[in-house]
């Protein structure tokens, strides 16, 4: 192994190492320095110490963006978990048993490849697709229907207060068929014995659903959660082409990715927007962190 | 955990024959409790198969329907197949340029990416030398950055080499943030690889860059596949790259960004079913390779988060 090891390693490292450095590292860490200046882009940046981190203490719209971030990071992993674990129970375990086998109940294997297609297409056309259905008049999908039988439309993206539901119920649609066949891997590993055993001592469905399937399924959840907390920090695709202004009306529907690209490509605050992204990258950080730390407990062996 | 973590084939659910048998030796109490559950779990799988399947439908039919169709009478069958609706979005709204644009975009980003991306997870997963440990969780490191926090000096890196508005450009910064994941992934995969079989053909005079290619890569190609669809619909959904890479370059632009753009722009004297139209042509391409590719899509995705 030894002969002619090092041209070899270095000669598949050069491409990838450079690509990775100019493209990922250096800008991360030009990230930290550029939000420490008022840099606009023409002139050379001044350094401008913690300035613009002191600015977002009180930009209203930086607030709206955490605010709609904190709505988003507990809504949206909770309701989409819900709904995929119930389909996924329905679906792996939710049928007759024959001989202790459990099995999902009919048409499971449609189900989930239909659940699933969402997650195929991209968050931005999903957006689109949306705006079509969301339309408040007679020519949306929802609003057809609703003043077809004589009822007033509604204004999904224009109430300022139901506007950031109405996103949120999007990504629901789209995550939901992931988490469904996320779980279902989770559950197709769980020894058939277990459930025949409890079966025996009399457990009802959701005895099962609550003492068998979720004890032993807590790490995919773990991991589901920490994956919809990202997306609930990210989620620019669907505001900037869903939302009305993008991140209306009226900023009810920003988020921080919104206004980093704002701020940097509209109004050119170069400085600004990389203190959005510093503070983004602690919020994800943080929320990663505490949140696999707080829901560790001990992984039930089998 | 093996690494390789497909997912388990979907066992099979349709109820067997046998299935009577086992129901029979059931008290009756015991049944109705079953089929009450079993029943309204059905309603609510169907009522969300609808969920998903309808607005999809919709934008079907709404694609051949005309203006007056679409906002008269939602819900019917359009009165004619209007392809037309078709021609003028693939031609007169640029949807026909902005897939191909994709389909290049896409291609050469996911083949660097698998290429450069294997090439460096092999040697950090089984070759040993100094500062190897560094350059792995360098790479690593990169899962935990969102792109947001680097999108203005990534602006201007791009700006300074030329390569802004070009699809070089783009292409480059696609694979260089698919770079971590795919590392991640393929390093884990190629230690899993029994190393009696490079040894073989090391024996036998193989060099190291032939018995990449020619031994360990055909060895690992379940996780390169797995890999590999997992970057393309990654890479195909993008969104805010090229929006902030392309953005003065029209005829440069991806589905995603074009299909958004004339969504966005549309004002009143909007072109509604070249829109559905436009947006048919988006979707109806991933239905027919999510028909067939169905089970490998669904095992790609998850694989990142099955450990």
């Amino acid at each position: 192994m030894r002969h002619g090891k090092y041209p070899f390693v270095i000669g598949f490292l050069f491409v990838p190492v450079t690509l990775y450095v100019v493209f990922v590292i250096a800008p991360y860490a030009q990230a930290f320095q550029i939000s420490m200046t008022n840099w606009r882009g023409l002139s050379a940046p001044q350094w401008v110490g913690f300035d613009n981190y002191r600015r977002l203490l009180d930009d209203g719209n930086f607030w709206k963006a955490i605010q709609h971030h904190g709505v988003l990071l507990l809504a949206l992993p909770l309701i989409t978990i819900a709904i995929a674990l119930f389909f996924a129970f329905l679906l792996n375990v939710g049928g007759r048993s024959s001989g202790g086998q459990r099995q999902g109940v009919w048409g499971s294997k449609f189900y989930r490849v239909v659940f699933f297609f969402p997650q195929v297409l991209a968050v931005a056309i999903i957006a689109v697709l949306f705006q079509m259905v969301y339309r408040p008049n007679e020519s949306g999908l929802i609003n057809g229907v609703l003043m077809k039988l004589g009822l007033d439309p509604v204004l999904f993206l224009i109430k300022p207060n139901l506007a950031l539901w109405s996103i949120l119920a999007v990504l629901v649609w789209q995550a939901v068929g992931f988490y469904v066949v996320l779980f279902s891997a989770g559950m197709a590993s769980i020894p058939t014995e277990i459930y025949e055993a409890a079966e025996m001592d009399g457990a009802t469905r959701v005895t099962l659903f609550f003492r068998v399937t979720l004890p032993l399924l807590w790490d995919t959840l773990q991991v589901a959660w920490v994956y919809l907390g990202i997306a609930a920090f990210d989620a620019f695709a669907i505001v900037a082409v869903l939302s009305v202004d993008s991140g209306g009306p009226d900023g009810a529907t920003t988020v921080l990715a919104m206004e980093i690209y704002r701020n940097a490509f509209v109004y050119s605050k170069y400085g600004y927007a990389s203190a959005m992204g510093v503070a983004l990258f602690f919020l994800t950080i943080t929320f990663a962190a505490l949140t696999l730390r707080l829901s560790k407990r001990e992984s039930v062996e089998y | 955990m093996n690494p390789q973590s497909t997912l388990p084939p979907t066992p099979a659910a349709l109820p067997q024959s046998g299935a009577r048998n086992g129901a029979g030796r059931r008290g009756k109490g015991r049944r109705s409790e079953v089929g009450l559950f079993a029943g309204l779990g059905h309603v609510a799988l169907a009522v969300w198969a609808v969920i998903v399947i309808v607005p999809i439908l919709w934008t079907f039919l709404a694609s051949f329907k005309n203006t007056t169709e679409i906002f008269s009478s939602p819900w019917t069958l359009p009165g004619e197949l209007r392809w037309e609706n078709y021609a003028r979005a693939w031609t007169k709204a640029n949807v026909g340029r902005y897939f191909l644009n994709s389909v290049i975009v896409v291609g050469l980003g996911t083949f660097g990416t698998m290429l450069f991306g294997s090439m460096a997870a092999y040697v950090l997963a089984r070759y040993r030398f100094w500062g190897n440990r560094v350059i792995y969780y360098l790479f690593v490191s990169g899962l935990a950055f969102p792109v947001f926090l680097a999108l203005v000096p990534l602006f201007f890196v791009v700006k300074n080499l030329g390569l802004l508005n070009t699809h070089t450009g783009l292409v480059l910064v696609y694979i260089a943030y698919s770079l971590p994941f795919t590392i991640f992934f393929l390093a884990a995969f190629f230690k899993t690889l029994p190393s009696s079989v490079a040894e073989a053909g090391m024996i036998d005079g193989c060099g190291h860059t032939r018995l990449f290619f020619q031994v360990m890569m055909p060895m690992a190609k379940p996780g390169l596949i797995s890999l590999t669809i997992f970057n393309v619909i990654g890479q195909w959904a993008q969104y805010q790259l090229p929006l902030v890479l392309l953005s003065n370059a029209k005829d440069k632009w991806v589905l995603t960004q074009g299909i958004a753009d004339i969504s966005v722009n549309a004002g009143y004297e909007a072109d509604w079913s070249g829109l559905f139209a436009a947006l048919t042509i988006a979707i109806l391409p991933m239905i027919i390779v999510y028909a067939i590719f169905q089970r490998q899509i669904q095992s790609g995705l998850t694989s990142g988060a099955v450990k």
